[in-house]
């Protein structure tokens, strides 16, 4: 059989089934092909997380609302911290409802081989499917907070706090996709490294504790003084949540360079994030 | 007919000893000790040991060399005792994890089931659950919705189908999951022993809906220790042994070629730690022998068996009235008989330090199935010392046979056991 033979036979096959897969084979086609598997998890991570708790959705809400009550008796009353004039629930509220959607992306697909496990063993479908589903699935916990942070804005608005909404706010979806890119590339790192590391999982619902701490949701960036900011403006969720500040309260240091920046590291973190999880999800039915 | 299916010489190895290192500082732990020249401290020093004279840096192939092919519209049956490598193959078909060498080639749409129900989620309502597990296994949400009244009049749940599963008996989720599974159209369908599950009623069922594909022209690669079942379904049968293919032929062929040679040397069962007992007296070797005294480890309802214990006694007691039984239980772990040598008023006085135990069972009253063999050896019948015991020492496939020597096959739906019974009829 000549080699050209030999490659219009494999070409007629359908599934070749190989021991390894190159770094750079993602199967973005079959991803595509389960996208009404995607939808279907969405569907069943919200319907039964909520299903069976007595306050409901209630919840979502109540998660952002205890935090900023909080942060304002902590960093406001006690440590006196500037929030930049804006009224203080308004300043944390903002920040934490943009830190949750990124922390919930990253925590939840951070479990995504561990919690799946049994799944996993027992059919084949693109892995991908599980991290996606619950950003997605993230997304629908923000929109309930964020109206919740809408209403906050109205309220104060109207009591003529000096807040100022601008044109700037259709930003919005990009911040949404930068801190999902984000979130979903760490998270799908830590999940494939945690098919050989247990103990790593731990570390990050601790570093994320950490990180935000590091991140402008209880301080401004103005605070910092200008010396040090360029290493602030290295954490990409900085120049998102000041993005996120300035469009909506009209307060905030951001400049497009920033953000481009963030965007670069975010969409780096992703493509190295679903690179290694491409690369560990052949075998990892063999290491857990 | 072209092939559908072509597997070329798959290997799989698995590294003993490296699964159960999970720990991230364990790993640092072991690198510094190596980069200081010390020993490292997180090498199981027994394991290393008592594995390396059988297999050396730890390895253990489950899979070596298999190949074969599968053309379309046929249907193959793979089989093979526990641990022959049944599920290894099934899960590299499966796609679930990657063979260390070779490659599998198909061709068409593949469905693999290794189990029914997966991912259903019991907050979810039945029909929720039906359109999930349609997906998980590879169905678009429309073409669900099209088999949506099919799946459901299948199952016999119409009732029940807006109730969260977790509401359901097992028995129903299992008809719903089946039903899921057998609505899925496949060019190429992989199946595990998923048929095992549910009463004998609804297996009949799967059953009959699996033969039902094969006549459809689908391919079948059915993984199974059920015989029976692989004689009914099959038109082709490979056998693994160890991780190797040692056999490919018709599936009679295939089922008698597995009967012989799987039990050539009987079980041994020496060193298994899942024993009870003072280990006074050891069981070594579980034999099955036909009326010829060949070694087996299939047999057909009706004929002669023999069970041999071989057992060795270096305790240096010795037991005046020892106990011998051995029992029988279903796939479904029922006890379907068990038989000592006290029931059958033989005891063994005295018996020497090594010897066999052998008990003897004309006409085998057991219909078609997977057996487990067990044993056990007590000081005295009835409430003697436990000197050892092991529950499945051994697996036992029963053929369907002719038991009453009428020729009539009597389904295993119709009972766990054949006794003898005489009929006539009596007019007034």
């Amino acid at each position: 059989m000549t080699t050209t033979d030999s490659a219009k036979e494999d070409a007629a096959w359908s599934k070749v089934i190989t021991p390894h897969r190159g770094w750079l084979d993602v199967r973005w086609r079959e991803l595509w092909r389960y996208r009404d598997l995607i939808a279907l998890f969405v569907q069943r991570d919200f319907v039964s997380a909520y299903k069976q708790t007595i306050l409901g959705p209630l919840w979502f809400l109540l998660q952002p609302l205890f935090t900023t009550l909080v942060f304002t008796v902590v960093f406001g009353r006690v440590a006196q911290i500037s929030t930049d004039s804006v009224p203080r629930p308004l300043f944390y509220l903002s920040g934490v409802v943009m830190w949750q959607y990124f922390a919930d992306c990253l925590n939840k697909t951070s479990h995504t081989f561990t919690s799946n496990a049994g799944l996993f063993g027992k059919v084949y479908f693109p892995r991908l499917v599980i991290p996606v589903s619950t950003v997605i699935t993230s997304l629908i916990t923000f929109a309930i907070q964020f109206a919740l942070f809408l209403a906050f804005l109205a309220y104060y608005k109207w009591q003529g706090a000096a807040v100022e909404v601008s044109f700037r706010i259709i930003i919005l979806p990009l911040l949404l996709l930068l801190m999902a890119a984000l979130g979903l590339g760490f998270g799908c790192m830590v999940s494939a490294l945690t098919t050989r590391y247990r103990d790593l999982s731990v570390a990050v619902g601790f570093g994320v504790q950490l990180w935000m701490y590091a991140s402008t949701v209880v301080y401004p960036l103005s605070e910092i003084p200008e010396d040090w900011r360029w290493v602030f403006v290295l954490n990409p969720m900085v120049p998102i949540i000041e993005s996120f500040r300035f469009a909506f309260l009209g307060s905030g240091v951001v400049e497009l360079w920033q953000l481009a920046l963030g965007a670069g590291v975010s969409f780096g973190v992703l493509l190295a994030g679903i690179l290694i999880f491409n690369y560990v999800e052949k075998t990892f039915a063999d290491t857990v | 007919m072209s092939t559908a299916i072509r597997v070329e010489n798959v290997s799989k190895r698995y590294r003993l000893g490296v699964i159960n290192r999970h720990m991230l500082y364990q790993d640092l732990q072991s690198r510094w000790a190596r980069w200081r020249g010390l020993p490292d401290p997180n090498t199981p020093v027994l394991q290393a040991k008592r594995r390396g004279d059988e297999d050396s840096h730890e390895e253990f192939w489950a899979l070596r060399d298999v190949g074969f092919e599968v053309r379309e519209g046929e249907s193959l049956g793979v089989i093979g005792s526990n641990g022959a490598g049944k599920s290894t193959l099934l899960k590299i078909l499966s796609e679930i994890t990657a063979p260390t060498s070779g490659r599998v080639l198909m061709r068409g749409r593949v469905a693999s089931l290794l189990e029914v129900g997966t991912g259903f989620h019991q907050e979810l309502t039945g029909r929720e659950n039906v359109f999930l597990n349609g997906a998980i296994l590879g169905m678009g949400r429309k073409e669900i919705a099209r088999k949506f009244d099919q799946i459901v009049e299948f199952s016999g749940v119409e009732q029940f189908i807006d109730t969260p599963v977790k509401r359901y008996s097992s028995g129903m989720r299992v008809r719903l999951a089946f039903a899921v599974a057998a609505h899925l159209e496949p060019e190429i369908l992989i199946v595990d022993e998923v048929l095992a599950v549910g009463d004998v009623a609804f297996q009949e069922k799967c059953l009959n809906q699996m033969e039902e594909s094969c006549r459809s022209g689908r391919t079948i690669l059915f993984v199974s220790h059920n015989l029976a079942a692989v004689q009914n379904l099959c038109t082709r049968g490979v056998v693994l042994e160890n991780g190797r293919l040692t056999f490919d032929g018709t599936q009679t062929e295939a089922i008698a070629h597995y009967g012989k040679t799987s039990a050539t040397q009987g079980a041994s069962v020496a060193n298994r730690s899942d024993r009870s007992g003072t280990g006074q007296v050891r069981v070594t070797r579980v034999e099955m022998r036909n009326r010829e005294g060949q070694c087996v480890s299939a047999a057909a309802s009706g004929d002669d068996l023999e069970i041999r214990l071989h057992y060795e006694n270096h305790s240096g007691k010795r037991f005046a009235k020892l106990d011998a039984a051995v029992f029988f239980q279903n796939e479904t772990r029922v006890l379907v008989f068990q038989h000592s040598n006290a029931y059958s008023g033989t005891p063994f006085l005295l018996p020497p330090e090594q010897g066999t135990f052998v008990c003897r069972i004309p006409r085998l009253p057991l219909p078609a199935g997977n057996y487990l063999i067990g044993f056990r050896v007590s000081a005295e019948y009835p409430a003697g010392e436990l000197l050892d015991k092991i529950v499945h020492a051994a697996d036992l496939a029963v053929t369907a046979g002719d038991f009453f020597g009428a020729g009539v096959i009597v389904p295993p739906s119709n009972g766990a056991v054949f006794v003898d019974a005489e009929w006539k009829l009596e007019t007034l």
